[in-house]
């Protein structure tokens, strides 16, 4: 066991080693702002909810001190970050008139504001001790002069890129505030094989997609993974485990997979409550399939829904007083919301087509879901279900899952099968901002499927 | 590993069979088990000799005439054979969410299950599975491809063509 400083962000993930000391760095030389606080009208800070923004403009110099490799390294998982998210832009080294700027002096302004820059990060890495890495970092906002961050991570070294992600989540929350969501994970599921016998693996990366684990052996097919809302290594899947499809828990730290109560027909579509006690999933049972919540601490099982028909896809409000679900108990699938206790279901989906798969933001305005025309469409409404918009569309898309700050959704498209041999069909992770911009594609070792984004780890 | 592959060389050999005796071909049964025929009360005699398949339409799971005429068999075929048990997968074409074709696969399962045991089979001797969207049969992404994932294939227990 380490015997790590434990601040006030520490955290735990999986093991000992993977503790992350973040401390105060005092500003030396320049004030710094309250958090979240203006610094005037020519600050780098801005209001996110705003419209489309231009991406902030920043310059993150390679950090100094030892090794150099490391300290490119995460200057890399930082810029990568910010980028990613469309809402920086990080600036071109070779425009840089100083390739560096020492982390203990304040920046000569006029060499950052010359080239654009809005935001300067400048860093530190050092090696206090065997396997161990103290990255420092200091966020300056360019046109003020002034500093609005400064922090040192102390840490196990093979945790290098945490400290990207958690530094890349501050300069976010400072210049846009609100939380970042870099210093996340996305459970999939991994997809190989012949089109005629998939084989559907858990699989688990960083949301950059570093670090791909695979969970299970393929030899039965994995589905649905949803991560635990505070337990960050505790996962809710579906396995085909002996033929028996069923809802399982699935512990990434100990690797053990665990049965979700004891139903005797299928378990699918789980989701956990936002406080993680329950996990709400759909049971088939006769020609229908039923919502039912499982107390974890019990197990013991309650049925809310029981039209006779296709009740499935149930997805708790952020406050946990409300559900929203898929059900085709008017003739075609559509979105529904009802109370947490299954009372007053009602239809919220009256647009043109079939609706599936609804999921309420984190923030709790919006429900992201599918939509099915002509072809497939990933959207967003509002609660009551007026506002649609469609945000992307595609030969057939499936799964949103929301980042923890509500801004991004991750999904899988599929393209079609262009010959009677299945070639052609793939199956990807894309990520897309709630705003309809920035798509982009989430790199994957193999072909991938139904994304689940984790809560912030620390 | 192994296993699997088999499984999938299974598959296409069975599709081959299908594609090539019309279902219509066998309407008598499984009884003039030939020297050469499939062992009477096997997974071959099953897909050979009466049928092992029934088609749903789009979004649906009520059991079309032909559909019923293929349970009629399967029911006389399993009242025959009494020690086979049978697993019935109910699949779907992705034109759907994979958690709604779950569900959508299971109701198409227990529709074809509850058919059988109306027609006498016991309840005991039949397992239904869904794979939703997972499993299709056919692999292009066209109208005819679709229509022919849309189904409930009954397989004898030990023997499912669409196990992994």
């Amino acid at each position: 066991m380490r015997n790590l400083l434990v601040g006030r962000r520490g955290l735990l993930a999986g093991s000992a080693s993977l503790l992350i000391a973040p401390q105060a760095v005092l500003a030396q030389q320049a004030p710094a702002p309250a958090a979240g606080g203006s610094a005037g009208d020519q600050s780098a800070v801005i209001d996110v909810n705003r419209a489309q923004v231009e991406p902030i403009p920043i310059a993150i110099p390679t950090f100094g001190g030892q090794p150099d490799s490391l300290a490119s390294q995460i200057v890399g998982v930082i810029s990568n970050d910010l980028a990613g998210c469309g809402l920086f832009r990080p600036l071109d080294p070779a425009s840089f008139v100083q390739a560096s700027s020492s982390i203990g002096q304040v920046p000569k302004w006029q060499d950052w504001k010359v080239i654009g820059a809005r935001a300067l990060v400048t860093g530190q890495v050092d090696s206090p001790s065997a396997g161990q890495v103290r990255v420092e970092f200091r966020l300056w906002d360019v046109l003020p002069e002034q500093q609005l961050q400064g922090t040192a991570y102390t840490t196990a070294d093979s945790n290098w890129r945490r400290v990207g992600h958690m530094i890349a989540d501050v300069i976010y929350e400072r210049l846009l505030g609100e939380k970042g969501y870099f210093d996340t994970r996305i459970a999939y599921i991994s997809d190989t094989g012949p089109r005629s016998a998939r084989i559907r693996r858990l699989a688990v990366m960083d949301q950059d997609g570093a670090n791909n684990r695979f969970l299970t052996s393929g030899e039965w097919m994995a589905l649905d993974p949803r991560f635990h809302p505070i337990k960050v290594n505790e996962l809710a899947f579906m396995s085909f485990a002996e033929n028996q499809p069923r809802v399982y828990l699935f512990d990434l730290g100990s690797g053990r997979q665990s049965l979700l109560g004891a139903f005797s027909s299928m378990t699918f579509a789980p989701r956990f409550s936002p406080d993680g006690s329950k996990v709400i999933l759909s049971e088939a049972r006769g020609a229908g399939s039923d919502i039912v919540v499982v107390d974890l601490g019990s197990m013991a099982p309650t049925q809310l829904t029981n039209s006779g028909a296709i009740d499935t896809s149930p997805c708790y409000s952020p406050d946990g007083s409300q559900i929203c679900f898929n059900s085709d108990r008017d003739g075609s699938p559509q979105i529904y919301i009802m109370g947490a206790d299954g009372s007053n279901p009602k239809r919220i989906s009256y647009g043109d087509g079939r609706y599936f798969a609804p999921v309420w933001s984190p923030r709790g305005d919006l429900i992201a879901f599918i939509r099915q025309g002509d072809s497939f469409a990933l959207g967003v409404m509002n609660t009551d279900g007026t506002g649609e918009r469609i945000l992307s569309e595609g030969f057939n898309v499936d799964g949103p899952s929301f980042c923890p700050n509500g801004r991004v959704i991750a999904f899988w498209r599929s393209t079609a099968a262009t010959s009677s041999s299945g070639a052609g069909y793939t199956t990807r992770l894309v990520n897309i901002d709630i705003t309809g911009f920035n798509e982009r594609m989430i790199q994957t070792p193999t072909d991938a499927s139904d994304p689940a984004w984790s809560p912030l780890l620390s | 590993m192994k296993l699997r592959l088999i499984g999938a060389f299974a598959a296409v050999a069975l599709l081959s069979a299908c594609a090539s005796h019309p279902k219509t071909t066998t309407a008598g049964t499984g009884a003039t088990a030939a020297t050469s025929g499939p062992a009477p009360g096997s997974e071959q005699d099953l897909v050979q000799n009466v049928g092992d398949r029934v088609f749903y339409a789009f979004d649906r799971s009520y059991l079309s005439s032909e559909a019923q005429a293929t349970l009629d068999r399967q029911a006389a075929w399993l009242a025959k054979y009494p020690q086979v048990k049978v697993l019935i997968a109910g699949n779907c074409d992705d034109r759907g969410t994979e958690e709604y074709n779950l569900a959508l696969g299971s109701r198409r399962a227990d529709a074809a299950r509850d058919y059988l045991v109306a027609k006498g089979v016991s309840p005991d001797r039949i397992q239904t599975i869904s794979y939703g969207k997972d499993r299709p049969v056919a692999l292009g992404d066209n109208d005819q491809a679709w229509a022919q994932n849309r189904n409930a294939i009954t397989s004898v227990q030990g023997f499912n063509p669409q196990a992994q």
